[in-house]
């Protein structure tokens, strides 16, 4: 490849990447926008488990046994690290389909169809596949331009369709799929387990305490108590219903996203044809399973390709040195996604971009086009 | 009829990319990664039917063997587990090595097999494991009979 290797800060695929997921450490992180929730998650957790180290601990490690701290220490450990992985990892976004993908898609609908008469609403795009003799239905996504494969969903809020799409948390501040579902499980199994662990000893503490010097001197020596009794009460009926229901949704091999749709649900619908039928099975497919990696390649190089050999299209090619993804922002049926906001780090040259390439694309269509999509064959 | 090449690199500066064929997902069984072994049309005088099947077929057993649910990857998610999943920080998993192992495949398939018939796989981690796409190139040399009629499908689909 005879690319001329223009000497500037190499960007990496991240920064392209269409929908509204933040990026940190380099491309390392992958979060969604709204990160105010999760913030409030990390300070309620962090702000407990201090207050319990501080007041509590002391106390319940020289008069019970000092093997109580070390293990809310693990804990506590063992926590972060599920939440700050469920955070931070790609949920197994699917990346939007490149035009020839698109197109070739587009036409394979088209020869579905047939003709439809001029005035009537085309037919919705569904595509039927079997799996495990039960017909599930593959919607077809407008704004990625592909089928969804089965289990997938389109997040709104992430602007990704997501694979083995279960909900979008706000508390993780990240969409929970794939990826990352096991770790989400795990956090909010610790996390109860957790919150029951400091509950329990608090109240010990308490106890123990007052039978030396009064209930109301406690209180006044350790006044993190109370907070800590607090936030574990509230917080213990929520996070342990949720770890129960997930728990519930794993022993049936479903997602909450199909739960709530009630897919599988119901005499007239079909029946799921994911689960193994055995708890235990389902159980270990999902926590257990494979460790799939992300497709997104957040971190790979891209590349400057400028179009020596053919002068006809340069102005399409050069103008834009995003790669080919970004041409399905023009896209084949409108959508209300604008996909500018969506790219705040190109923000500069995307609204330049897509203006004249669309209807240049439609005058150097024949000549050129082979040419223009050899660049992105590389 | 194919046009000759002879490595890879000749195929990129002499050729000029006529057509590409997508080789769709197959979910008859469930959500693991496999691909339609379907013969497509469009590679009819490219490329032998068996040499494309097997191909596939490789692919889809490779796919099968990094997803399999069994003694080696319950260990690997114990182990995993237990250390809080910190372990990935220093060994790659499975599903990784298979990758690698597909991606090796697949430049050795392009080298030998397809480069030669005018064509190229690109390994379908690179697409979001949906689809294998397979690029068909021209020779530029020739006189754009046979692009004409097999790139319709590229630039008509507007």
């Amino acid at each position: 490849m005879s690319a001329v290797m223009i000497s500037r800060k190499a960007t990496r695929k991240w920064e392209k990447l269409p929908g509204k997921n933040t990026f940190c450490c380099d491309g390392r992180i992958m979060m969604a926008r709204q990160k105010g929730v999760f913030y409030l998650t990390l300070f309620l957790i962090i702000g407990t488990c201090s207050l319990f180290f501080a007041f509590e601990c002391p106390y319940l490690a020289v008069h019970l046994s000092p093997a109580i701290p070390v293990f809310a220490v693990l804990l506590f450990l063992f926590v972060m690290s599920m939440l700050l992985r469920t955070s931070f990892s790609d949920p197994g976004v699917l990346p939007r389909a490149l035009p020839e993908e698109a197109s070739f898609i587009e036409m394979e609908i088209e020869a579905a169809n047939g003709n439809v008469p001029a005035g009537q609403r085309p037919p919705p795009r569904i595509k039927n596949v079997q799996i495990n003799n039960q017909i599930v239905k593959l919607k077809y996504c407008y704004t990625c331009k592909i089928f969804r494969p089965p289990r997938a969903s389109h997040c709104s809020i992430c602007d990704n369709c997501v694979d083995r799409f279960d909900h979008h948390c706000p508390w993780v501040g990240n969409c929970v799929g794939k990826r990352n579902y096991r770790y989400f499980y795990l956090f909010t199994l610790s996390l109860s387990l957790l919150t029951i662990y400091i509950f329990t000893f608090d109240i010990v503490h308490v106890v123990l305490r007052s039978v030396d010097s009064g209930f109301v001197s406690t209180i006044k020596e350790t006044p993190g108590t109370v907070l800590e009794v607090l936030v574990c009460f509230f917080t213990l009926w929520s996070v342990v219903g949720l770890t129960g229901f997930h728990t519930y949704l794993i022993s049936l091999n479903q997602t909450t996203n199909e739960d709530i749709k009630g897919s599988w649900s119901g005499k007239n619908r079909v029946q799921n044809p994911y689960s193994h039928k055995n708890i235990i099975k389902n159980c270990c497919e999902v926590l257990c399973g494979p460790t799939y990696p992300s497709v997104l390649d957040r971190r790979g190089v891209l590349v400057d390709i400028p179009n020596p050999s053919t002068p006809g299209a340069p102005s399409t090619v050069n103008s834009n040195p995003v790669p080919q993804t970004t041409k399905t922002t023009a896209p084949l049926i409108p959508n209300e996604h604008t996909p500018e906001e969506a790219k705040p780090s190109i923000g500069a040259t995307s609204p330049k971009e897509e203006k004249p390439s669309t209807p240049r694309d439609a005058s150097l269509k024949s000549p050129s086009n082979p040419a223009v999509i050899k660049e992105s064959a590389h | 009829m194919a046009t000759e090449f002879h490595n890879l690199q000749e195929l990129r500066h002499s050729a000029s990319l006529a057509n590409k064929v997508f080789i769709q997902r197959d979910y008859s069984e469930g959500t693991v990664c496999k691909f339609h072994t379907k013969f497509p049309s469009e590679l009819d005088s490219r490329i032998e039917r068996t040499l494309f099947e097997d191909t596939v077929k490789t692919l889809n057993n490779f796919y099968a063997e990094a997803e399999k649910i069994g003694g080696q990857s319950y260990l690997e998610g114990c182990l995993a587990c237990a250390t809080a999943y910190l372990i990935f920080l220093c060994i790659e998993t499975r599903y990784e090595k298979v990758l690698k192992k597909i991606s090796r495949y697949i430049q050795e398939q392009n080298e030998k097999i397809y480069a030669p018939r005018g064509l190229l796989i690109t390994d379908p981690v690179e697409r979001g494991m949906r689809v294998i796409e397979i690029s068909v190139y021209e020779d530029r040399g020739s006189s754009g009979s046979t692009s004409g009629s097999s790139s319709t499908t590229s630039s008509s689909g507007q």
